[in-house]
């Protein structure tokens, strides 16, 4: 390494995966339903995508986690998106496609996909 | 890319309890699961809540795991990284909330605790050195080398008010100053860490150095810079084995990367570092003796001056600085003094670090701001003294330093008020202290360290210490006289002030600050040959309470002397005769008195 630019190279590379372990509490939480009703209806590959799309946008406010089963077992892949100071967004019936589109529009972009909410769907 | 990092705590203290073997179960059960791609697991060092370890930690959730056993990695595989359901009842408690885990951030532990020598350590891998650059590494290096001069180094650090953390507490400024204008002939001159930590009960310069060797590299070069040296060496303890190889590998790694070496970031400044290694020494902690041994001759001190910024290793211009100085640096040249002056007391800035030790329910490693008071450390971070006893006192710098009482324990901890209470910060050990203590064998435990650790080259510190210990174990065993108390002061005050080195001087300030808070407790060992704490062997008894006693002879059993036997009185109500214990074949174990289901026994 022989200038300060390499060594800018090296810290954004980690940066990513270093900021996973901060503890801010006005981090927005992305939280995946990973119970065996999430897995079976494929919420691994939605976590999965959440997670890499989110480092690879460097949003480092934004930390992607999973959780159990929240009882609406036929809405999994549920994905919720708990931003400080708003309101639960909660996505159901997810897909990785789907996902990426929630980085884009609602973590990067600010604006909630409503057609994917819980509450579009009848229930 | 992974979604989740379990860090496990690869510190010394987990390391004994285990640690190792957890990370290969973890790395196996993860593999069997099929997250070996999403989940990585990383060895850290330590977190500092060395009493609950081993620890675990899963991010990005932030879950404290504590003392995990290897049988519970699968549960915590398949349950918490598989399917996101936290193991609650593996859970370090006070994290466990009706709403939830809460994060370890707000617990009495961690809550009024600010880490800055810590920052790294239980966060990042301290052996891969793109992780300690990801969290702004070597940064402070590559600022310094290309855009400041060295006077200009200097002057942050002096502004920054930072003084030494291996316990004397000279101001580090000063010191780079001194060794860069005294001597100015082109020559070459060195930068030495001392981390040779010895004290009894301190490890923060372990931990340090476990966790982040990384920082202690790069203040170095920063040092080095700044003084105009190009050579380091790091003084450390052999009896750090994992310390030792984390330094090695990240040696290693910062001199494959060109951070160390020749024409670092290409400005045409060379560095290097060079570990050695201490054979155990206590006296090689001291910054004479540490280059003397360095040189490769006997580690004696040597008279000073001259000061080693004139004629230090291999009679070069030199610095020393402790292993947590050189912690603070980067993060000082990162953010600027007033950053760093803005924390702690008018005349002791930042942050220290203390190791928690003796009767308290956290046992670890705290960071608090210079100006803490002792309560807030003992009872709030540390969580108080177990089973309800009562705080007696609190031991800081080790045998260089004294005991606080419990009247002092709202005076705000810096380097000078804890001279003035008769203390010192030392290297910032903190040994707390209970009822069951007794203060006259703490200071002969003391003595007993500095007799066998003196090196013998000046008289009042070999002879003295010596005839101090004698002293006090005449105390300990009922024989002492107040004319002693007396001898003993004026004898203390006499090496203080005759010895060669700062061991020697600071030897007798554990008889010194003990007399002067417990002097009844020595009163009560001289007079009324009696040790108030029962510690002392030789002023204790043993006696059954007749009325008490059912007599079933388990204190029989247990006695190794065969000291006890049957009376021919029986109590009222009860059907067999009493026990008692026959002084003369006494030998003080206590095993009767353990072993009595019905408090019958009892010492005085």
């Amino acid at each position: 390494m022989k200038s300060l630019e390499e060594l800018k190279a090296i810290r954004e590379k980690m940066q990513g995966s270093v900021a996973l372990r901060n503890e801010d509490s006005d981090q927005t939480r992305v939280v995946v339903g990973m119970a065996t009703c999430g897995i079976a209806s494929g919420a691994r590959p939605v976590l999965n995508t959440l997670a890499e799309a989110v480092a690879e946008k460097k949003l480092d406010k934004v930390s992607v986690t999973q959780t159990g089963c929240i009882g609406l077992c036929q809405y999994e892949p549920i994905v919720e998106v708990y931003e400080p100071g708003k309101e639960k967004v909660t996505y159901v019936k997810m897909t990785p496609d789907k996902a990426l589109e929630v980085v884009n529009r609602h973590l990067n972009g600010g604006a909630p996909i409503k057609e994917y909410t819980l509450n579009s769907t009848t229930l | 890319m992974y979604r989740s990092h379990v860090l496990v705590c690869g510190g010394t203290g987990c390391t004994s309890s285990g640690s190792q073997k957890i990370m290969e179960t973890l790395r196996t059960e993860i593999a069997k699961a099929g997250l070996d791609k999403e989940v990585s697991v990383v060895q850290t060092g330590c977190h500092g809540l060395c009493a609950l370890g081993p620890i675990m930690i899963v991010y990005p959730e932030a879950v404290f795991y504590s003392m995990v056993k290897d049988e519970d990695i699968p549960e915590i595989v398949s349950e918490h990284l598989v399917k996101g359901r936290v193991v609650k009842r593996l859970v370090y408690e006070e994290t466990v909330t009706d709403e939830g885990i809460k994060s370890l951030a707000q617990t009495d532990f961690y809550k009024k605790q600010h880490r800055i020598a810590l920052r790294n350590c239980g966060v990042i891998n301290p052996e891969n050195i793109d992780e300690y650059i990801g969290t702004r590494g070597y940064e402070a290096l590559g600022k310094v080398l290309t855009s400041m001069t060295p006077d200009e180094v200097i002057q942050v650090i002096l502004d920054s008010g930072l003084r030494g953390r291996g316990g004397a507490g000279f101001p580090t400024g000063r010191k780079w100053q001194l060794a860069k204008n005294l001597v100015q002939d082109g020559g070459q001159k060195y930068v030495c860490c001392n981390a040779d930590e010895g004290d009894p009960g301190a490890f923060m310069d372990r931990s340090v150095l476990e966790g982040d060797p990384h920082a202690v590299l790069e203040a170095m070069a920063i040092a080095g810079y700044a003084i105009g040296a190009s050579q380091g060496y790091i003084y450390v303890r052999a009896e750090y084995p994992i310390a030792v190889q984390r330094l090695n590998i990240a040696i290693g790694q910062a001199r494959e990367y060109g951070l160390l070496g020749k024409d670092i970031f290409g400005t045409g400044f060379d560095f290097d570092i060079e570990l050695r290694l201490g054979a155990g020494a206590f006296v090689c902690g001291e910054e004479t003796a540490l280059m003397t041994s360095i040189e490769g001759n006997r580690g004696e001190p040597r008279p000073r001056p001259p000061f080693p910024a004139v004629k230090g290793l291999f009679e070069r211009p030199t610095i020393l600085n402790n292993v947590e100085t050189y912690a603070n640096v980067a993060q000082i040249i990162l953010n600027g003094a007033e950053w760093f002056a803005s924390m702690g007391t008018e005349k002791s800035k930042g942050t220290k670090v203390f190791a928690l030790g003796g009767k308290i329910k956290n046992t670890g490693l705290v960071e608090v701001p210079m100006g803490t008071t002792l309560r807030e450390i003992v009872e709030e971070i540390g969580g108080g003294i177990p089973n309800g006893k009562k705080f007696k006192a609190a031991q800081t710098g080790g045998p260089s330093g004294g005991c606080i009482p419990a009247e002092h324990l709202d005076v705000p901890i810096d380097y000078d008020n804890l001279i003035a209470i008769g203390s010192m910060m030392g290297s910032g050990g903190l040994i707390v202290m209970d009822e069951d203590n007794c203060m006259v064998d703490i200071a002969k435990f003391f003595l007993e360290f500095t007799v066998d650790e003196s090196c013998g080259k000046c008289t009042p510190c070999r002879i003295g210490t010596k005839r101090l210990y004698e002293m006090l174990d005449k105390i300990t065993k009922g024989k002492g006289t107040l004319e002693d108390l007396d001898k003993m002061e004026e004898l203390c005050y006499y090496i203080k002030d005759n010895a060669l080195c700062g061991l020697g001087q600071t030897a007798p300030n554990p008889v010194l600050s003990t007399l002067r808070y417990f002097k009844d407790e020595y009163i009560a060992h001289v007079v009324d040959k009696k040790c108030p704490a029962g510690v002392c062997k030789d002023l204790l008894s043993f006696t059954i309470d007749k009325e008490k006693c059912i007599g079933c002879g388990m204190c029989a059993k247990q006695c190794p002397a065969s000291a006890i036997s049957k009376t021919d009185y029986i109590a009222p109500g009860k059907k067999l005769p009493a026990m008692a214990i026959d002084p003369a074949k006494c030998v003080k174990c206590g095993a009767c008195m353990a072993t009595c289901k019905f408090k019958a026994i009892s010492k005085k």
